[in-house]
């Protein structure tokens, strides 16, 4: 039976528009800036309520972008909404030269990431988020797993100063984690204990971990899941301090395999403890229409294809 | 407030300034630093409320000015430095390593006067919006200010930025073209036609007044009433036609120097054409 269990599915970008809501009431600094997606992204409630702090830019990304970096010059904290492909591959040049090169305090929020979108195709469903954002000195990158840690998140990124990505999706998950858990950027959380190998999830794919946990555990095999939220800066003290103790690692995240959380693992390793790993990522390929429970299965990042990489991976070491 | 030969004085030694900073690294963009000399000098040292001592990133209750074409970061450098900003004579590291005075302006290494990063064409109007969208927040009355390139007025950016200030009535943002009609590759008509530049402007909601970009006078009297044109629900701007290499007669109206240097026999023509009038920096 899964240790961690819930009683309520949401999704985690109600977590966010939750979050901004929150942050409205108490600092008058945060504004928020959204292209023509404020109902998809779960802003309306703050729009509502802080109509002078809230920017509806239209379909301009760029301009959103550009806007946002702007207007921490005077002091504010912006935080944009919109799709992760529209936040991230759309306007990289306006991120990197105006937002980042620049150190603009600027809080860049993303929804509908990964193939989890569903049937709206691979136009939307960005796998190469991840990897573009942290490639970006200075840019934090964050992928919480549940609509509490959503918000809690959201809340802790604004009194962090430095531009943050935030990347967040459109199903309903289990809520799982605790409502009043602190967020700390870069810190990892252990969901389980273990002795024989390590996963480390990010994303939707935590809730998946914990499943596959539970069937491992029945065959006899301790697993230690640990949820990396911060994929930058990453949590390298705790990553290698489990996998000394474990000597394997699997990495699950609904992103590519390249750019993704599984190659900051590796490179963490491979720096300074090499042990054997399996990614459960994107094959390097674009996703297609479907729902995200099929797609998740079709593209390997279900819970029999954690259970698989987690057998291989003890087999290797 | 200087005299009008004053200014003109000035405008000689930056034009010095940008021939000698870019031949001693056989680089940079000397024309349309060259073009724009008249503009930023009257920016600088008659129409921006400035605190050039004391520069803030946040730059409450002052001017703010965003430079978008940002290779023409010479004449910038340069006004910067007599303006007071930082020493003139740190005009000599120039694009040489471990410098401010990067290729093209940054705020990575903290040069007083730079509130953004520049280069990569098309970025400076939005963040000015965001910028003039927080003096309205903090209820600061100062304006922002830009410049741009008309090369630049190909990218899709800035007329996203140009209907967001009309739609939104930013209206303390007066914003400047410099027509030179010259880009990189040939005029401005071969490369991407701008049709009626002028005629886009008024479509997009913008009121659009024009100038004289190399005549100082009418530029500030131009830059004046462009602030008589603030606060009426509309984003101001300004068509300034210059031309590129102004001040040296063999680079003049030649989109060769966009972003060439003088070597150094051009150098020493150029610099027989340019008066020394505050000494030039060492």
């Amino acid at each position: 039976m899964n240790k961690y269990s819930y009683t309520e599915k949401k999704d985690t970008r109600s977590g966010f528009g939750a979050g901004l809501s929150e942050l409205g009431e108490k600092n008058p600094n945060v504004v928020a800036l959204c292209a023509d997606l404020t109902g998809s992204l779960k802003m309306d409630a703050f729009a509502k309520k802080h109509p002078e702090r809230f920017f509806q830019v239209g379909i301009a990304e760029a301009n959103m972008m550009g806007i946002a970096a702007g207007l921490t010059i005077g002091g504010y904290i912006p935080f944009t909404g919109t799709f992760a492909n529209f936040s991230t591959g759309r306007v990289y040049d306006q991120i990197r030269q105006s937002i980042a090169y620049s150190n603009k305090n600027v809080k860049i929020c993303a929804s509908h990431a990964g193939l989890t979108l569903g049937e709206d195709g691979a136009t939307h469903q960005i796998l190469e988020d991840i990897g573009l954002m942290k490639m970006l000195p200075g840019m934090t990158v964050i992928n919480p797993c549940d609509y509490n840690q959503t918000k809690a998140a959201t809340i802790a990124i604004a009194e962090h100063n430095g531009p943050v990505y935030l990347r967040f999706g459109r199903p309903s998950v289990p809520i799982f984690t605790p409502a009043d858990q602190k967020f700390e950027i870069g810190k990892a959380i252990t969901f389980t204990e273990g002795t024989d190998v390590t996963i480390f999830a990010t994303g939707h794919l935590v809730w998946t971990a914990l499943e596959a946990e539970s069937i491992l555990r029945d065959k006899g095999i301790s697993v230690e899941v640990i949820n990396i939220h911060t994929i930058k800066p990453i949590d390298k003290e705790a990553i290698l301090k489990s996998v000394r103790k474990t000597k394997c690692v699997v990495s699950c995240e609904e992103h590519n395999m390249f750019g993704g959380l599984g190659e900051s693992i590796a490179h963490v390793l491979a720096n300074e403890f090499p042990a054997p790993m399996e990614f459960v990522a994107v094959k390097d390929t674009f996703g297609e229409s479907g729902t995200p429970s099929d797609l998740m299965k079709k593209y390997g990042l279900d819970t029999p294809d954690i259970v698989k990489a987690v057998e291989k991976v003890i087999g290797r070491k | 407030m200087p005299t009008i030969p004053e200014l003109n004085k000035i405008c000689s030694q930056v034009r010095r300034d940008i021939v000698r900073m870019t031949s001693a690294v056989n680089s940079g963009h000397p024309g349309g630093s060259m073009g724009c000399t008249e503009f930023f000098v009257a920016m600088y040292f008659e129409i921006m409320k400035l605190n050039p001592s004391a520069f803030t990133m946040d730059g409450k209750n002052e001017d703010l000015f965003f430079l978008s074409n940002g290779h023409i970061s010479p004449v910038w450098y340069s006004v910067l430095a007599h303006r007071g900003f930082f020493p003139v004579n740190e005009l000599n590291t120039f694009r040489k390593l471990n410098t401010r005075l990067q290729g093209h302006p940054t705020t990575a290494e903290h040069l007083p006067g730079v509130r953004v990063a520049s280069g990569s064409l098309g970025q400076g109007l939005s963040v000015a919006l965001g910028a003039a969208l927080a003096k309205k927040l903090n209820k600061d009355s100062n304006f922002v200010y830009t410049l741009h390139g008309d090369g630049e007025m190909n990218e899709g950016q800035i007329w996203e930025a140009a209907m967001y200030a009309a739609a939104h009535k930013v209206d303390n943002i007066i914003s400047s073209i410099d027509v030179n009609g010259l880009q990189i590759d040939g005029t401005t008509d071969e490369v991407l036609s701008l049709g009626d530049l002028k005629a886009k402007w008024l479509a997009f909601g913008w009121d659009v007044l024009e100038s004289n970009g190399n005549d100082i006078e009418n530029v500030i009297a131009t830059l004046k009433q462009a602030q008589k044109h603030t606060g009426k629900g509309k984003p101001v701007m300004i068509l300034m036609k210059t031309i590129m290499g102004k001040g040296v007669d063999f680079m003049e109206n030649h989109h060769k120097w966009h972003g060439t240097a003088p070597n150094a026999d051009e150098l020493a023509k150029a610099l027989g054409q340019l008066e020394e009038t505050l000494g030039d920096y060492k």
